[in-house]
């Protein structure tokens, strides 16, 4: 289990079957550095050969994808109310 | 036929429900929505919050409110790749009422501040998303919240929804963030037995520690870490500025990791229990990056508005989001008596911010952000401060070199030129 996956499994969710977060797949082709990938805390940008994936169920909603991918490819939106990530400590 | 109230306030952190408890006690009738299922479902911060502005609107709260403990010692560490030099504090006064700071877990706190309000008159509404404001004739006259049947009505409404405000920016009140203006904060809480914490911390009772850190483990990346002590746990982590992050090409998390396995700093997490993950935006810039405070209709407070201060020794937001509700608060009541709810009438909240603590700080500490992008805060000087203390102390059988030989030695060792150390000397001074 990596690191990232260690860390979300101690955090509590209600997930939606809905992504809160649209991200324009086309625009990721061209992007060279792909700051999505180290900076989401979350680890919830991956490449999988050569594409950038996204999975939005363990977001923890802070934002930074939106602003870290200059291309605009993140459209951001809070998710539904009572769902998402629900801190405890 | 719509819901109405006459004031909606959108976020149930401290900016949001200062204002809403002021306002219920002055007799508005007043709404808070929260997106998330309970206050501080969503909200997280470093650990410690500075309560003399709670104070003065509920005196004593450390007597009933759920807080961790009163932050009695404060260190800044400096770090380099195995060592660290410390700046270590305390006072008794810090430890007596009304104390300075406290640790706090937020969704405890939160829950406990919003019940505050709710028992002053407020209206809570958590599991609710406010989409979008309400606009009528160019003025703010409510919100759309994702329910059926979604508009609800507000003389004014007080947007409160957080260091990423979607709200803020579709009022126009404020632009996107530029990214060297916002940092990336990742936390970890680590359970640990009282007693533990107690020795380990150097602490008696319900004392506690903040201590924070910087240098080598970030990599060069502006970046600062913390560790913080609640009663049974520990908070601890690492604030990232994003555009710094972005350009060094580092993850958070390696970042996090690396903080933790310093030396230094993996002595006091031994044994402990990770409990829980988090991550959240700090708007870290200061003064440069503070939106638009208010519009017709609408004011903007705490976190969304971008106050918070970077002193360079800490980062201190949760007491400007409370007093910058409460000045909220203060403006919509005045606006009330008026019967004039427009961006004339509302300015009374700046003419408040500025007379009070939270502009005049921001003000004091502007040039602070500029002065924390030098990257050599983060990587060389930690590092040459380590290596000559090192050298100082080393008794090796070899002779002694004189003091201001080891300092020539280690500054070309560490590629800093005198001028340039100097310069840093000066401008840092002169800043702070």
């Amino acid at each position: 289990m990596s690191m990232v996956e260690e860390r979300l499994s101690l955090v509590r969710y209600v997930v939606d079957t809905q992504s809160h977060i649209r991200v324009d797949f086309t625009l990721c082709s061209n992007c060279a550095d792909r700051p999505c990938l180290l900076c989401c805390p979350a680890g919830c940008f991956t490449c999988e050969q050569g594409a950038v994936r996204h999975a939005y169920e363990g977001c923890l909603e802070c934002g930074t994808c939106r602003l870290v991918c200059l291309l605009g490819a993140v459209t951001w939106t809070n998710p539904r109310g009572g769902y998402g990530v629900s801190y405890r400590f | 036929m719509s819901v109405r109230f006459e004031v909606v306030v959108v976020g149930a952190g401290p900016a949001g429900v200062s204002a809403a408890h002021a306002l219920a006690r002055a007799g508005l009738e007043v709404a808070i929505f929260e997106r998330g299922e309970y206050p501080g479902a969503k909200n997280m911060f470093g650990g410690v919050l500075y309560g003399r502005v709670l104070h003065e609107l509920i005196p004593n709260f450390w007597e009933v409110a759920p807080v961790e403990r009163y932050v009695g010692r404060r260190s800044l560490t400096m770090l380099s790749a195995d060592g660290s030099v410390s700046l270590d504090f305390r006072t008794e006064s810090f430890t007596r009422p009304p104390y300075n700071g406290f640790t706090v877990s937020r969704p405890r706190f939160d829950q406990w501040y919003a019940q505050q309000a709710v028992a002053a008159g407020a209206l809570l509404v958590p599991d609710t998303v406010v989409d979008d404001l309400l606009w009528e004739d160019g003025q703010v006259a409510g919100v759309i919240v994702r329910r059926d049947r979604g508009v609800v009505r507000a003389n004014v409404v007080i947007v409160a929804d957080g260091a990423n405000s979607l709200l803020a920016r579709q009022a126009g009140l404020r632009t996107d963030p530029q990214l060297r203006h916002m940092g990336l904060g990742v936390k970890e809480v680590i359970r640990l037995p009282r007693q533990t914490i107690e020795e380990r911390f150097n602490l008696q009772g319900d004392e506690g520690a903040a201590k924070e850190f910087v240098g080598a483990f970030s990599g060069g990346v502006q970046a600062g870490g913390f560790v913080y002590t609640n009663r049974e746990s520990l908070s601890v982590g690492v604030v990232a500025n994003l555009a710094s992050l972005r350009e060094r090409r580092l993850g958070i998390l390696a970042l996090l990791d690396s903080f933790k396995e310093h030396p230094s700093v993996r002595r006091l997490l031994e044994g402990g229990e990770v409990r829980e993950y988090a991550a959240h935006l700090v708007p870290e810039a200061g003064l440069a990056a503070v939106s638009a405070l208010y519009g017709d209709g609408v004011l903007v407070v705490g976190d969304a508005a971008g106050l918070v201060c970077a002193t360079g020794l800490s980062l201190e937001g949760a007491n400007y989001s409370i007093a910058s509700g409460l000045a909220a608060a203060e403006a919509v009541r005045l606006a009330k008596e008026r019967g004039d709810y427009s961006r004339a009438s509302l300015a009374h909240y700046e003419r408040t911010l500025r007379d009070s603590f939270v502009l005049r700080d921001l003000h004091t500490y502007r040039r602070t952000p500029a002065l924390l992008a030098n990257p050599r805060l983060y990587a060389a000087y930690p590092k040459a401060v380590c290596a000559f203390l090192e050298e100082l102390f080393m008794v090796d059988g070899r002779p002694k070199r004189r003091v201001r030989s080891i300092v020539g030695d280690v500054l070309a060792r560490h590629e800093i030129p005198i001028w340039r150390l100097l310069w840093d000397i000066v401008r840092g001074v002169g800043t702070l």
